[in-house]
């Protein structure tokens, strides 16, 4: 088309965009204060963004009046054209024009499907941590925390480096309790630190396992200034829930870390304590409300 | 000119002999000495400026790729082997990383230019479309450059930027998680981000800055909001006014 026409394909000025825009904003400032205001919001950017879609739909019937010219020039009779009975129903241009698209879809396709895969299916596929031996129980004194690194794949190296805090609660009945609790901030995945004096000096080893005794009266991220309590609860700051948590199991005698779970919240202390459990998810998602709904599937992990 | 033509006519021959047989000279000559609008202010050039550093970005990477290692294992030390050993390393390292900056920077103030210009109206709002997807695809070269020195800087932080995609509703976890290729951050998300910023991206953005530009030949130059002259289009309406640029 040439730039230079008097009559450009746009839409004529309407004031339906900005209702659309004070509905999505209504239903952005929903997001901070209450979900009925997200609805709102919704429901607001819904009946605008309708309106203005009939608007321009509208005008275009109007304006768009083609004004046909023959292409062979006033007073030329034109091409021939043959009655529609006599046409070709499906010309042998068409079906070869169709047929080479169909076949260069399908060559297409044969290549690009298999590396699209590889591209994207390693990351989803084969998923889930091994558990990983942390060592005799005997390790883990009673009542305080224990900071526990380990490389949850040694093949590859220090970028596998897991940190877990570890506290032994006593016997629960007559299963012995762990309290395991994940070193990623919950809000955008730093690491937490523990907040209390950690003893370097008395570091035990074993194997590729750290154990340094901490005594920590909550844990805080130098990210962004998360803080937690001896539980992981949130107390401050931007996290959303509280921290992540690691099951266990015990095998002649060692303890096992096993596959990390997250956690909406935690009532009581120690041994005695509920845990708010759900699926094991990703920093800054909300684990239970409302907010939770917008992280329905989890991807395999 | 058309005496020193016949005087140094056979130094053109190479030149003859390509315009003949592909007709790029001519096409560089209309790209170069195209007509644009008498009052174009200084501000309009920070388009060619914001290709000059993508160039700088390109020609730069290029030469870090041959001494840098994309493994979990010999990254940080292959960067410090640039940095510290290799002659002029820390200059180019030093380029490319301070480029990146300029580059966000200079496609901004592009930006910004062309918004307070009113030149992303009609005819040219593709032209702005393309240019958002290319300050898209260039800031994700930032951020899949940042984490190639594989210090605790650049780690930390590709962790944050991954998880803020993560927080996307329903789709975020599946960014996420397709950026770090797994489920943590592990030895192939190096490689990852390596492939995405040198090989992925940078072609993208080769390809929509052709788009880009042959947008701006196309539709022309906007003047500046105070131009009195007519905005838009190649003056069409005086044939031969500078035929003498064109010589």
């Amino acid at each position: 088309m040439d730039p230079r026409r008097k009559t450009p394909h746009v839409p004529g000025p309407s004031l339906w965009p900005v209702g659309f825009a004070i509905g999505v904003a209504v239903a952005l400032l929903g997001l901070v204060v209450r979900w009925q205001i997200i609805a709102l919001g919704i429901v607001i950017s819904l009946v605008f963004g309708i309106l203005w879609i009939r608007d321009a739909a509208g005008r275009r019937g109007i304006t768009e009046t083609v004004e046909v010219e023959s292409e062979y020039g006033p007073g030329h009779p034109g091409p021939t054209i043959p009655p529609p009975s006599t046409r070709e129903k499906y010309p042998r241009s068409v079906f070869l024009e169709l047929s080479t698209l169909g076949v260069g879809g399908v060559i297409g396709g044969l290549v690009t499907l298999p590396a699209l895969g590889f591209m994207i299916g390693p990351a989803f596929l084969k998923q889930g941590v091994k558990d990983h031996d942390l060592g005799p129980v005997e390790n883990f004194p009673q009542d305080s925390f224990v900071v526990a690194t380990y490389m949850s794949d040694p093949a590859q190296g220090e970028v596998s480096r897991r940190t877990a805090f570890v506290r032994y609660n006593g016997l629960l009945g007559s299963q012995p309790s762990f309290t395991i609790i994940s070193n990623h901030c919950v809000h955008l995945g730093c690491p937490v630190q523990p907040n209390g004096p950690v003893y370097d000096k008395q570091s035990k080893t074993f194997g590729d396992v750290t154990l340094i005794p901490a005594k920590p009266s909550g844990f805080g991220c130098p990210c962004h200034g998360g803080q937690y309590d001896s539980e992981g609860n949130r107390v401050a700051g931007p996290p959303v829930r509280a921290l992540d948590r690691y099951s266990f199991s015990i095998r002649n005698g060692h303890l096992f870390v096993g596959a990390p779970y997250s956690v909406a919240k935690v009532e009581g202390v120690g041994s005695a304590a509920k845990i708010h459990k759900s699926a094991y998810s990703y920093p800054g998602e909300q684990a239970d409300g409302v907010e939770s709904w917008l992280y329905p599937i989890q991807p395999p992990n | 000119m058309s005496n020193q033509r016949s005087k140094y006519e056979h130094l053109m021959y190479p030149v003859d002999w390509l315009e003949e047989r592909s007709g790029l000279v001519g096409g560089i000559k209309y790209f170069l000495f195209r007509k644009v609008p008498g009052d174009v202010n200084w501000f309009q050039t920070l388009g060619a400026a914001t290709l000059t550093a993508f160039l700088v970005q390109a020609t730069t990477g290029v030469m870090l790729a041959m001494y840098y290692k994309p493994d979990a294992k010999s990254a940080y030390p292959s960067i410090e082997h640039i940095t510290n050993d290799l002659f002029a390393g820390w200059l180019v390292r030093g380029m490319h990383r301070w480029g990146a900056s300029v580059f966000i920077i200079l496609m901004f103030m592009h930006m910004g230019r062309v918004f307070l210009f009113g030149a992303y109206k009609y005819p040219r709002e593709l032209t702005w479309i393309v240019g958002v997807i290319l300050v898209a695809l260039g800031l994700a070269e930032g951020f899949t450059g940042y984490l190639l020195p594989w210090d605790q800087t650049a780690y930390w932080a590709t962790t944050v930027g991954i998880n803020i995609n993560g927080t996307a509703p329903f789709l975020g976890p599946f960014i996420a998680q397709f950026l770090q290729g797994g489920e943590f951050i592990n030895a192939d998300t190096l490689s990852r981000f390596y492939a995405i910023h040198m090989l992925l991206l940078p072609a993208m953005i080769a390809g929509l800055i052709g788009l880009h530009l042959y947008l701006v030949i196309r539709l022309g130059v906007t003047s500046p909001p105070w131009s009195k002259e007519a905005a838009g289009g190649s003056n069409d309406s005086e044939p031969g006014a500078d035929e003498e640029t064109h010589g």
